[in-house]
């Protein structure tokens, strides 16, 4: 049986199921950036994937995909960063409890 | 039976009929360890072992970047995201917790919500996929070279490519900042 995009796509709607899950229900920061970055991956399989199946000589979508993941990795660079000064002043990463500007 | 067109910079587009069951069974093999390994992410509950999943899930999506003819960008997703990405995530971990098995719980009621949620779009999603008629889908296999991917950083993608430095420089200037010791 052939693999066709559609495949892919499946898969690529799957991670970003998961990860949206992940966004939503996880309190630890860390746990919500792991979501994040299974979303950026499901992206990414698109962009290659779209990019061999309806133009395989263009290479737009994994140019796309590499820029995709620079920008998450300086992201999730500055994401730890932010969640280490966290953890300094609360001595929790519990994203309930960051809640001082609330109201 | 293969026909390799090579010009300066182009990639080699080879005609071919895509493996067959080979490919067949290295897609379903690589899409299960995908899906289940971001299932386990969003399942655990201890922060060190979605980590080791989503280590797990990362290495799957590099082997469908293979599948997909996509050499460099494989290469890329195993160097920078599993090698730098990831081992940034657990250095974040090691930081910010107090003792190994902390967790935090969210209520019940969230969690069915969340998972309703979730579902539904992955079964709209699905369903919208499968009934699109994807206009000029070829079974063509494309050798993309890293000369060619280079040749388009440099001439088409400029700009963008400037750009991306610039932000890396600002995000380690930035993350220093952020890291730094208090005196």
């Amino acid at each position: 049986m052939t693999i066709g995009l559609t495949h892919y796509l499946v898969v690529a709607a799957a991670l970003f199921a998961t990860g949206l899950f992940t966004m939503m229900t996880k309190r630890n920061a860390i746990g919500i950036l792991i979501g994040v970055e299974l979303i950026l991956n499901s992206a990414n399989v698109n962009f290659v994937a779209f990019d061999r199946y309806l133009g395989p000589g263009r290479l737009d979508g994994q140019i796309t995909a590499l820029f995709v993941i620079v920008v998450a990795a300086a992201e999730a660079a500055i994401a730890v960063g932010i969640c280490i000064n966290v953890y300094k002043n609360l001595a929790t990463v519990d994203v309930d409890s960051a809640a001082r500007l609330q109201g | 039976m293969h026909s390799a067109a090579f010009a300066a910079g182009e990639p080699a587009v080879v005609s071919a009929a895509s493996g067959g069951l080979l490919e067949a069974v290295l897609f379903y093999a690589v899409a299960g360890a995908t899906v289940a390994s971001a299932l386990g992410v969003c399942i655990s509950r201890n922060i060190v072992r979605m980590a080791v999943w989503l280590f797990i899930s990362l290495g799957s999506v590099a082997m469908l970047y293979f599948l997909l003819a996509a050499n460099f960008l494989a290469a890329i997703q195993l160097i920078v995201y599993v090698g730098g990405t990831l081992v940034l995530l657990i250095f974040g971990v090691m930081l910010t917790s107090k003792s190994p098995w902390v967790r935090f719980d969210t209520p019940k009621l969230e969690l069915l919500a969340a998972m309703g949620v979730c579902a539904a779009l992955a079964i709209c999603l699905c369903i919208v996929l499968s009934r699109t008629a994807w206009s000029g889908t070829q079974q063509v296999v494309a050798g993309a070279t890293v000369a060619a991917l280079g040749e388009r950083l440099l001439t088409t993608y400029l700009v963008p490519f400037e750009v991306a430095g610039v932000l890396l420089m600002i995000v380690m200037v930035g993350a220093a900042h952020l890291a730094r010791q208090e005196e």
